[in-house]
């Protein structure tokens, strides 16, 4: 029996706003397959030498930073393995998701330019998590303009997520003998990152290399889950029924732990398997990648 | 139509429990995206096709003013009379005087959504005429009383038995077996001959239309299309403007898509070009050909910030590829366009007001734009609808409110702390020993379908200052 909370049923303005909070965060959006030649990235010469140490800002994420810090940990310890500063801007929250696909525009667009002022000054701005760093390269360009719009832009080539920096900017690589065993592995590709960001082989480039990983993949990786943003709570039967598929395919891929790159994308699948007595770990790609299996995985006991 | 658009959540809730009509979706779900797959491949460049054919249709339709009335001058050349209809009204009476100034008495139907769009059935039995359905799903959905569940597979949600139930109580043949499908689709086929021979008047309509010549595209699987369009002595095809293309080979490169994204085949069984009445040396054909273009609202589509929407071809590849689409079935949408497609469409057809629930019936995974032969940015275009559904408050209140309060806590970072901290130390304390909450009050929506994972002790914010000022 899990704890079991049961106050008055009815559902306030500050009820939706404590859901709106935890729930909110779209794992999604998209745009034109073809369009992802065209957003923007540094160009050789702007990129720092090799001898040059990364100077990374990590944005946590409003998930990762409620529900989930080791993932923000273990990003750390990952970028400062590849040989990054890493700082973490302490005035950063929300990158305006919940009300941008939720369609309140107006809302989204005061947190877009905090979002950008906040990080501006960075040389790479990194995320871990697909629809977070989507939203900046993506949509704060979509909602923002003027000179905001150029700024977004601006920013925009300096973000990453976070197994694409890994893989493609920094190159983070690892001796053999100091890779750990992580187990049987499926990798779930969440929408945002996969359909704006082309985020596919980079994570099971990473699996493979910097851990002992025995990757196996499930049928139709490239199905939504049903966590969606705001659309988990207000089509909850139609978002269960998905990820109830999702777990099928992740339990007959034989592997033991489903992880991904969107922590809600993972919430939802790991509340759903919960639920349904379903035997799987979730994890986030950053605590495998970091080696990080003594963290429990994703709502399991954090009491032994 | 009963069924309304904002009814859609009760709707799928209903459809979810439908067992055998679920597991049938998502057959459908894992094996249309394979054919389209396959299809795909084989072609080579599809990307290249889609993207030609996405600037011709757009060069057509910010040059409506000239392509359209070259098309009527071409299809008046030919033969054949051209009719304007600016609401589905006018084109359900356009329709029905042409029948009556004939005294036509029964109407051989091909597969049409323009006049599902019109309900253009209904309109023309109100007046005495006898319409028969003859694309094979339509037919079934028409004996049956129902509506599309699928804009190509109208009545993918009926399962065999009902159908094999439908017949044999709709045919008068006597006692028979129908053992399986083929057996089904010869009684229909022997059924549906004897209605285009005696039908007066045929009514199709138009995958595309060709400026330069005049002529119209018409695609099937089951030659119903041409024995509608051949064997009657009239003939109406009703469409859209949208539909207009500059060139035969434009129509052509349109096909290629097509048929790829709706069913995985390089062609459809039957592609046909009309080009007008019987000429005088023609063996068949009809005697007299009418074209009614109907605009219900696609002008101000046209005009507004959705007018890619006009480039969608209704092959269904999004409905297909659509999560929510296969979970919720056809008919939770309340339209006679459904999925992706229709969840932008219908607002715009119909009103925001009576279908705002569709664009957020969607969780922007993005899946059907990347399948969608148009190129149409569908997500982007159910959240700008969700953007207008938001400046016209229509929808719920509190979710609104909510999402205002969320922006304002979300400025003021030192407030924003203050709170996630409260509440995740709170929720950390009262869910680690179990791991996650199987209710919660504040997240009803959320805990009905799963647990809520409990949070870790802190929030990163307050873990990672305090770590920075031990380190100090």
């Amino acid at each position: 029996m899990y704890w079991s909370f049961d106050l008055t049923p009815t559902q306030g303005v500050v009820d939706h706003l404590a859901a709106t909070v935890i729930l909110a965060l779209s794992a999604t959006p998209l745009r034109l397959v073809q369009q992802k030649d065209s957003q923007p990235r540094m160009s050789e010469s702007q990129q720092p030498q090799a001898s040059q140490r990364f100077q990374v800002h990590l944005f946590v994420t409003c998930l990762a930073d409620l529900f989930r810090p080791s993932i923000a940990f273990n990003s750390i310890a990952l970028l400062e393995e590849a040989g990054c500063d890493v700082t973490v801007p302490m005035s950063q929250t929300c990158c305006g998701q919940p009300g941008y696909n939720t369609g309140d525009y107006e809302a989204t667009v005061p947190l877009a330019k905090q979002f950008i002022a906040t990080f501006e000054g960075a040389d790479y701005v990194v995320a871990p998590s697909g629809s977070c760093a989507g939203m900046i390269t993506h949509h704060y360009p979509r909602i923002l303009e003027g000179q905001w719009h150029e700024r977004a832009l601006d920013l925009a080539a300096r973000t990453f997520e976070l197994t694409q920096f890994l893989s493609e900017v920094a190159g983070l690589k690892r001796p053999i003998e100091q890779r750990s065993d992580v187990g049987s592995v499926t990798y779930h590709d969440s929408c945002a990152g996969l359909r704006e960001l082309g985020i596919q082989t980079q994570p099971r480039h990473l699996l493979n290399t910097l851990c002992r990983a025995d990757l196996k993949e499930m049928e139709r990786t490239d199905v939504c889950c049903g966590f969606g943003g705001t659309f988990c709570a207000k089509m909850p039967e139609l978002s269960a029924n998905m990820a109830s598929d999702k777990l099928e395919m992740a339990q007959a891929s034989g592997a033991t732990t489903l992880a991904g790159g969107d922590l809600g994308c993972l919430m939802n699948l790991a509340g759903r398997a919960k639920r349904e007595g379903i035997e799987i770990e979730v994890r986030h790609i950053a605590e495998l990648l970091a080696g990080d299996l003594a963290t429990p995985a994703i709502g399991e006991s954090s009491q032994s | 139509m009963t069924i309304s658009s904002n009814d859609f959540i009760a709707q799928s809730v209903v459809a979810l429990q439908e067992a055998e009509r679920l597991r049938t979706r998502k057959e459908l779900g894992k094996h249309m995206p394979a054919l389209r797959t396959r299809a795909v491949e084989e072609f080579g460049d599809f990307e290249g096709l889609r993207e030609h054919v996405a600037n011709v249709r757009q060069h057509a339709l910010d040059n409506l003013d000239y392509y359209l009335p070259q098309f009527e001058q071409q299809a008046i050349d030919n033969g054949n009379q051209v009719h304007y209809a600016r609401t589905g009204a006018e084109l359900n009476d356009l329709v029905l005087s042409i029948c009556q100034r004939h005294n036509a008495r029964k109407i051989a139907k091909g597969k049409s959504m323009v006049t599902e769009e019109t309900e253009l059935n209904h309109h023309l039995e109100r007046a005495g005429l006898e319409v028969v359905e003859t694309d094979l799903g339509e037919y079934i959905i028409q004996q049956a009383g129902e509506t599309p569940s699928h804009i190509v597979g109208p009545a993918l949600h009926k399962p065999e038995a009902e159908i094999r139930e439908l017949f044999l109580d709709k045919h008068p043949l006597g006692p028979r077996e129908l053992e399986d499908p083929p057996a089904m689709v010869e009684e229909a086929r022997s059924v549906l001959r004897e209605h285009f021979l005696s039908a007066d008047v045929g009514i199709v309509g138009a995958n595309a239309l060709i400026a330069e010549n005049g002529y119209s595209l018409l695609v099937t699987n089951e030659g119903n299309g041409d024995l509608c369009a051949n064997l009657p002595n009239i003939l109406i095809v009703c469409t859209t403007m949208e539909r207009v293309l500059p060139r035969a080979r434009d129509a052509a490169a349109l096909v290629r898509l097509l048929t790829r994204s709706t069913t995985g085949q390089s062609i459809s069984c039957y592609t046909s070009y009309y080009s007008g009445p019987r000429r005088q040396d023609d063996i068949d054909g009809p005697l007299e050909t009418h074209y009614v273009l109907l605009d219900n609202k696609r002008s101000d589509i046209l005009a507004s910030d959705y007018k890619d929407m006009l480039q969608c071809m209704r092959c269904g590849a999004c409905l297909n590829h659509c999560p929510v689409y296969i979970g919720a079935g056809g008919h939770a949408y309340g339209s006679v366009y459904q999925g992706p497609m229709g969840s932008v469409l219908t607002p715009l057809l119909s009103s925001l007001e009576e279908s705002h629930t569709l664009p957020s019936a969607c969780t922007t995974c993005g899946r059907c734009a990347e399948v969608c032969p148009a190129n149409i940015p569908l997500p982007d275009l159910l959240r700008d609808l969700r953007h207008d559904e938001s400046r016209s408050k229509l929808g719920s209140g509190r979710w609104r409110v909510s999402m205002k309060l969320h922006a304002w806590v979300s400025q003021h970072p030192r407030l924003y702390q203050l709170l996630t901290g409260l509440g995740v130390r709170t929720l950390h304390r009262m869910g680690r020993r179990r791991g996650g909450f199987s209710r919660l009050p504040f997240a009803s929506g959320w805990t009905q379908e799963r647990d809520f994972p409990a949070p870790q002790k802190d929030t990163f914010m307050h873990q990672y200052r305090k770590q920075a000022a031990q380190d100090e």
